[in-house]
């Protein structure tokens, strides 16, 4: 039980440790906010933006309709 | 059903292309600088000297710059899988999702842990746990970097798999085919070591400029020695895995290979066009065998040794790629490019029937059939043997500046090392120095420009043209996001220049007193 607690505390150290190794790193960020800021503005515009807006899966349905979708254009798009 | 229109294959090759050379500006620098700042800190770790602490920071700092722009770049072109290839992206199956995924997991988790020790570590942890961290990131990014390019190199061999026609995928028979195929294999070094050349230009290009402005003249001496040994050493690699790569191309995608050596016409005891101009509207598509060249200098024998290891071997051009009818190293004959038309038809034909009857035996039939002919499938969608033939010029061109250059940065390593401190007396050398780094991408750009326009029409290496790799979508809607992402990129790369021209700007820190 005792063993069982310390490694559990010492589980909890650990975790606090890399928490704080993390947010103190953050913390100390000068050109790295900068950095930070550029990749989400950039994520941002990736998925809520060009993704959504631009880039919708072509194939809709289930794995079953995809199929037929792509059977029938590999099939009828064969050369005359 | 409506055929497919030109120009939504151009458009849509276009806009890939954009992107993924634009993504292509971040990962060789990440690749290679990262090996120039992991050596410099281990030189650190080694001698206690502090100024290669200063000086592994200060490249580690230009490091994270290009990362962070880089980040997510190459996530454009999934997207672009699932809309604008979406044929082909179905078509590929788990064999590109695999290696994509071991890529997702391994850049997620490798690349974001040590990245994180990388720079936030510093006096936190210990000299070598630190050291460790910078070439787990460094080693992280290339094995990142190594299955991206096994799943290119599957579109250029496609190995391992076997086609099943109920679910209209090729399905992964053996992954160790398909992930150390030779082209893979090839293809990694041949990429890594070229980036390793880019990383090391980019290093002594910024040390001599602050050696043109009189600045930090022991940072830049100490960076020019390094990079010069490091990028001498991966330029010699890259020269000889480059090879092997034209070995692969003479044996697996011979037309590419035609196209970038401007070879209409083969035969024995080939030359390697050293240098050349071709004639400005030469058909490369059909034709008498009339010189195609207003100029060129040959090596003799050279390209029958690099594509047979023989120097009196056989190389075929491009019309007896088209005519068919000689000897394969295998012994047997090579076809027609009709006769692979013909084959590939029978082949959609048979995935047809096969979809669409219910008589066992019609199927059974139709099965054998598709297995006998699916080597040629992609043929079949093509009108007309031409359509076989790449951009010749654009090929042509592209691999002399390849390798024109690599031959240059093996000169101007050489150079530097010899030149040693006297380097800082040579300004014009320093200046030419400075002009070489927007060519180190010139060249890894100009590589890739050969291995995918010379590879044309094909998605995949004879089993899927692009014609039928792409979605049917309207070709206006390419259009928009084309100049989105033009417009985007430019955006990106301006704030990426400006951000890294202010940190070589500032320089290493200074001194600690």
């Amino acid at each position: 039980m005792q063993s069982g607690g310390s490694s559990g505390y010492n589980g909890t150290m650990l975790l606090s440790r890399i928490v704080r190794f993390y947010a103190d790193g953050f913390r100390r960020m000068t050109l790295g906010r900068t950095l930070w800021c550029i990749i989400l503005i950039k994520l941002f515009i990736m998925f809520a933006v060009l993704k959504v807006f631009f880039f919708p899966a072509y194939l809709q349905g289930d794995e079953q309709e995809k199929q037929q979708q792509v059977s029938a254009e590999l099939t009828e798009r064969i050369a005359p | 059903m409506e055929p497919i229109d030109s120009s939504l294959v151009d458009w849509s090759r276009a806009q890939f292309a954009l992107t993924a050379m634009y993504h292509w500006l971040f990962v060789p620098l990440t690749l290679g600088l990262g090996v120039v700042m992991a050596i410099m800190e281990t030189l650190y770790v080694r001698t206690g000297r502090e100024f290669w602490k200063r000086t592994a920071r200060f490249w580690m700092k230009l490091f994270g710059i290009n990362f962070a722009m880089g980040v997510a770049t190459g996530i454009i072109l999934e997207f672009e899988f699932g809309t604008n290839w979406s044929n082909y992206s179905w078509f590929v199956g788990d064999i590109f999702g695999a290696p994509l995924a071991i890529e997702g997991i391994l850049a997620f988790f490798m690349e974001s842990t040590f990245i994180a020790v990388m720079y936030f570590g510093w006096n936190k942890v210990s000299k070598r746990a630190h050291l460790a961290s910078t070439w787990l990131t460094i080693i992280g990014a290339t094995l990142s970097a190594w299955w991206i390019l096994v799943a290119n190199a599957w579109m250029q061999h496609p190995v391992g798999m076997e086609f099943n026609p109920d679910t209209v995928r090729n399905e992964m028979v053996d992954f160790a085919a398909v992930a150390f195929s030779p082209v893979a294999v090839v293809k990694f070094c041949h990429t890594v070591t070229s980036s390793w050349v880019l990383g090391a230009v980019f290093v002594v290009g910024v040390s001599c400029w602050y050696l043109l402005r009189g600045q930090h003249r022991e940072f830049a001496l100490s960076s020019i020695r390094v990079a010069a040994w490091f990028g001498l050493a991966a330029s010699l690699l890259t020269a000889h895995t480059g090879h092997l790569s034209g070995r692969d191309i003479a044996l697996y995608q011979p037309m590419k290979l035609a196209a970038a050596e401007g070879l209409y016409a083969g035969g024995t005891e080939q030359g390697l066009v050293l240098g050349g101009i071709l004639r400005p509207g030469a058909d490369w598509t059909a034709g008498t065998d009339d010189e195609r060249f207003l100029l060129k200098v040959e090596l003799p024998y050279a390209l029958s040794y690099l594509a047979t290891h023989d120097l009196h071997g056989y190389v075929p051009g491009i019309r007896n790629l088209l005519e068919g009818g000689y000897k394969l190293p295998d012994g047997s004959v090579a076809l027609s490019a009709e006769e692979m038309m013909k084959r590939g038809r029978v082949a959609i034909d048979a995935l047809a029937v096969y979809r669409s009857t219910e008589n066992p035996e019609e199927k059974a039939a139709a099965l054998t059939t598709l297995r006998q002919n699916f080597p040629w499938f992609g043929y079949g969608y093509l009108k007309s043997p031409r359509e076989l033939v790449p951009p010749v010029p654009l090929t042509f061109y592209s691999f002399r500046i390849m390798v024109m250059l690599g031959g240059y940065f093996i000169v101007l390593f050489a150079g530097l090392l010899l030149l040693g401190q006297r380097v800082t007396r040579w300004k014009p050398v320093q200046l030419a120095v400075v002009l070489t780094i927007p060519l180190a991408w010139l060249a890894s750009q100009a590589g890739w420009v050969v291995a995918e326009v010379g590879r044309q029409p094909w998605s995949i290496q004879g089993l899927l043209p692009n014609v039928a790799a792409i979605s049917r979508l309207d070709t206006g809607s390419v259009q928009t996001t084309f100049f989105i992402f033009l417009v985007l990129f430019t955006l990106l790369l301006v704030a990426e220049l400006s951000i890294m021209g202010k940190a070589i700007a500032t320089g290493p820190e200074p001194e600690s007193t």
